[in-house]
């Protein structure tokens, strides 16, 4: 790159004959010193004008990316006071009714950061809700990318690191939520123990590992420290940065919209407008955060109690993100352990534990599946309509319906207790609802979806009912359908069309069980098809249509 | 600048040597009517309405400098006063009200001046296919193939081979190290065991007061902690496999195996607090069905059979602590339980 070292760079082209003013002196002193050093001028060309589409669903991944920076934020002050240490001492913080209470300096420290230090209480709620919003803005950030098709070539690779960014997004909050050492963290903890132990031939083991012994023991806080302040957070900050160079190298999609095509992206440059926009977002969603915080308490510890291994309340509910893997857990039938000669096999923490797992197998293959199915070997930049991929669609609210129900049997005890039904009731019926429910979502999404391409199809071929009714000469009452302007009608007939493949032999004359299975699964995808409007049919269209003009004739 | 390039022509071409699979390729497809003609905005036209954006972009940046300076004067004049909760609420909620106010001044200020005044023309960037040209991928391939004749890994075998071997066994000792996260001992002998032992007496949990039989009245319910609980150094350990319930039914309502009969003692019978399922304690006790009730997963054990499951996910009855009475009354252990308690593990039965 060559670098002119006698005219600097950032000079604007207009005031080149004027003298310069001070400041403007000093601005170009300073970005000649830099780029001297760095060659950044040739990073400001590159990215400086780079441009961004707009869509309000395209904020989703900017709120989870601000609110990590909230957290880094917050989490930096708390761990300016925050003990991760287990050893007891009594505490004596301004706190009265725990006074003279044991605990561990973990649970003492962070009652003093929340009673003895000004401003404690409020970043640590800017934390905690700052947590909560990063997951949920990751999981909707999933949802818009999956409805809309945005993982498909060439970004297939992005959505699997995405996919890591939600576990480990997991694990912070996690491990976040058991810092503190109260009654309610330590009971998720306990769970866990439950849980790893059931583990087949290493579980009792690695319980032991994790916890330096018994549990509870002495160690699992520090342990914990280690990994949410040190390693999750740098191996989150890692795949963050490859999250963001792969959506600088492949561009940002776009929805459809008159002029815009596959081949290029329409939208505001970075400088200034993007910046603008974006850099005024984040303060907004700290400001949210902060105003939440202040108003709305969250996860109060002094409620609670330090943990002890033998109290609990009833109606003890995780943080909301945790909620379908404690929900898989109450859904297992009485009496799914057996014995393998001596050993003994949780199939009540095994099947949950797999089938969690599974699931969330099946979150990061999609891409690389319906690549399969579809076998399209085309770049695909524009965001696709969710009822333009009926199928797709239906599985996505069939995988969210499942997760919700899961969800939702965290909360069983709590749903009895309000809608005054029994727990055994509430049970069974998730029991069956999550096999049942999310068939019924497929279905009915699917019918949804092409109904809605039904409905788009009529009206960019013959136009959207006007309300006007008029009465012809021959005494015949027709309703005026207004046309599209052509602006409108591309966003309704500009979509991706698939059809099934047909089953062929190959070059040797065999049908294989691969092409077979091929075959069948684009036939589950595309036997229900609603094709775009063509030219053709538009200019048919065009003749036997009423239209404003043609009505307006006929009545004169 | 703006409205530049795409219009119908250009649109959906693919390249044909990319497999389109299922998707479908037509030349009957409607031309892609190309960008719509621009809408300036009001401060565009109007340079009052431009004076007026102004003013408010910059009134939102003077509030947040008001927010900021106000958060500092909250922290400074509304303290923390030990023992006064009040305070604390104070304290956070005009602290938090400061920050956020400076933080929303500046947010919605530089928002409101890329929506209102900077320049509101869409602007297009072309892509390029994401695989690098033929010639560039070329070089490439030409890296890795001097990198191979220049160090020969392809050739000399055994080199690749021990420096595979090294690279896989190195990792192996950075695993070993963390054998010691856990004591030497073998966790099996201690899940089997906790604290209580023939005579250890029953007291109140937390307190440790000694439990005397006739203070078991009839319907009532104990959580219970074994004597000297509190003085241990490991005492959560120890409370996390111990931890028991005492509770007393008519004695025609126990249905006790015969080998269990001589447990319990007047209808006074003590289980394990600790579910079998994931180890949370099961705390809730219905008095009228003597069913008790996990309030982590649901598992419900019925305490006139023994305490066996009845509904949730767990399988095994919560472990039972014999239990008699000594000299003086209070109610003591016969033994310790019979069984590990807590969570199932794999080696359980072993």
């Amino acid at each position: 790159m060559t670098v002119d070292t006698t005219a600097p760079a950032s000079a604007p082209a207009t005031s080149a004959d004027l003298p310069p003013s001070n400041g403007t002196r000093v601005t170009n002193w300073a970005a000649n010193y830099i780029d001297e050093r760095t060659s950044i001028s040739g990073l400001v060309k590159e990215l400086g004008r780079k441009i961004f589409p707009d869509h309000w669903s395209f904020m989703l991944g900017e709120v989870a990316l601000y609110s990590f920076v909230v957290i880094l934020l917050s989490g930096t002050f708390l761990t300016f006071f925050f003990q991760p240490s287990m050893a007891v001492v009594t505490y004596d913080g301004s706190y009265a009714p725990l006074k003279g209470i044991q605990m561990s300096a973990a649970m003492s420290s962070t009652l003093n950061i929340s009673f003895d230090i000004r401003g404690g209480l409020l970043l640590r709620q800017v934390h905690h809700w700052a947590a909560l919003l990063f997951v949920a803005s990751i999981g909707l950030h999933m949802l818009r990318i999956y409805f809309t098709g945005a993982f498909r070539k060439p970004r297939e690779i992005n959505w699997v690191i995405g996919f890591v960014l939600f576990v480990l997004a997991l694990a912070e909050g996690f491990t976040g939520y058991s810092l503190p050492d109260d009654l309610l963290s330590g009971n998720g903890l306990r769970i866990i123990d439950g849980m790893v132990k059931g583990i087949p031939v290493v579980g009792t083991w690695i319980s032991y590992l994790l916890f330096g012994g018994n549990f509870p023991g002495e160690a699992i806080v520090g342990r914990l420290y280690s990994l949410h302040i040190l390693l999750l957070p740098a191996i989150l900050v890692a795949a963050l940065g490859a999250h963001m160079v792969l959506l600088i190298v492949n561009k940002h999609t776009q929805f459809a919209g008159p002029g815009r095509t596959e081949g290029n992206v329409v939208g505001s440059p970075i400088m200034p407008v993007f910046a603008a926009k974006a850099g005024g977002f984040f303060f907004i969603i700290f400001g949210v955060v902060m105003l939440t915080a202040s108003f709305v308490t969250i996860n109060p510890i002094w409620v609670y109690g330090p943990y002890d291994p033998s109290p609990v309340s009833a109606g003890t509910q995780p943080d909301w993100y945790i909620g379908f893997a404690d929900g898989a857990l109450r859904l297992i039938p009485h009496g799914w352990e057996f014995m393998l000669g001596p050993y003994t096999v949780s199939m009540n923490i095994l099947v949950p534990v797999v089938g969690l797992v599974v699931f969330l197998a099946v979150v990061a293959a999609y891409p690389f599946f319906e690549a399969w199915v579809t076998g399209d070997k085309r770049e695909h930049h524009i965001a696709d309509r969710p009822r333009n991929a009926p199928t797709r669609t239906a599985i996505g609210a069939a995988g969210v319906t499942f997760y919700a129900v899961l969800w939702t049997a965290a909360s069983s005890d709590l749903l009895a207790t309000h809608f005054k039904l029994t727990i055994e009731g509430v049970i069974t019926f998730l029991q069956v609802s999550v096999f049942v429910a999310p068939v019924i979502a497929y279905l009915v999404t699917k019918r949804i979806c092409i109904a809605l391409q039904k409905k788009d199809r009529e009206i960019a071929l013959h136009g959207f009912e006007s309300g006007r009714i008029v009465r012809l000469p021959g005494g015949e009452y027709v309703e005026v359908h207004e046309q599209l302007s052509d602006y409108e009608r591309w966003k309704l007939v500009s979509f991706d069309d698939h059809a099934p493949v047909m089953l062929r032999p190959n070059k040797d004359g065999k049908i294989t069980v691969p092409a077979r299975l091929r075959a069948r699964a684009s036939n589950w995808f595309f036997e229900d098809r609603i094709v775009p409007v063509s030219l053709t049919e538009i200019e048919a269209s065009h003749g036997d249509q009423l239209t404003q003009e043609q009505v307006a004739v006929e009545s004169r | 600048m703006a409205e530049q390039g795409a219009s119908g022509s250009d649109v959906q071409k693919y390249d044909a040597s990319v497999s389109a699979g299922t998707g479908v390729v037509t030349s009957d497809r409607i031309d892609n009517p190309g960008f719509e003609p621009f809408r300036a905005r009001v401060s565009e036209l109007d340079s009052k309405k431009e004076k007026a954006n102004e003013r408010r972009v910059a009134m939102m940046f003077g509030l947040s400098m008001v927010g900021s300076v106000a958060a500092i004067v909250a922290y400074i004049i509304f303290p923390i006063v030990p023992g006064d909760p009040g305070s604390v609420r104070t304290n956070t909620f005009l602290l938090g009200l400061g920050l956020a106010l400076g933080l929303f001044g500046i947010g919605f200020g530089a928002v409101h001046w890329a929506k209102a005044l900077m320049d509101g023309h869409d602007l297009v960037e072309f892509r390029h296919g994401t695989r690098g040209s033929d010639t560039t991928r070329a070089k490439a391939v030409e890296v890795f193939h001097l990198g191979n004749k220049e160090s020969g890994i392809g050739r000399r075998t055994i080199i690749r081979n021990t420096l595979i071997g090294a690279l896989v066994l190195f990792p192996l000792p950075g695993i070993v190290v963390f054998r010691d996260l856990a004591p030497a001992a073998d966790p099996n002998d201690q899940l089997r065991h906790t604290v209580w032992k023939k005579g250890t007496r029953l007291t109140k949990d937390p307190s440790g007061v000694p439990i005397k039989a006739s203070e078991v009245t009839l319907g009532s319910v104990f959580h219970v902690i074994p004597d000297g609980l509190n003085d241990r150094q490991d005492k959560l350990e120890q409370k996390a496999k111990a931890a028991v319930l005492l509770m007393r039914l008519r004695p025609e309502d126990l249905h006790a195996s015969k080998e269990r009969e001589g447990w319990s003692y007047k209808g006074i019978v003590a289980y394990s607090k600790i579910c079998t399922h994931v180890g949370c304690p099961v705390a809730l006790y219905e008095q009228q069905t003597h069913h008790l009730l996990c309030p982590c997963h649901q598992s419900q054990f019925d305490i006139t059979h023994e305490a066996e499951v009845i509904f949730g996910p767990a399988k095994r009855p919560l472990p039972q602590l014999p239990i008699a009475i000594d000299s003086e009354g209070y109610l003591v252990a016969q033994s310790d339980f019979h069984e590990p308690v807590g969570p199932s593990f794999w080696e359980r039965e072993h």
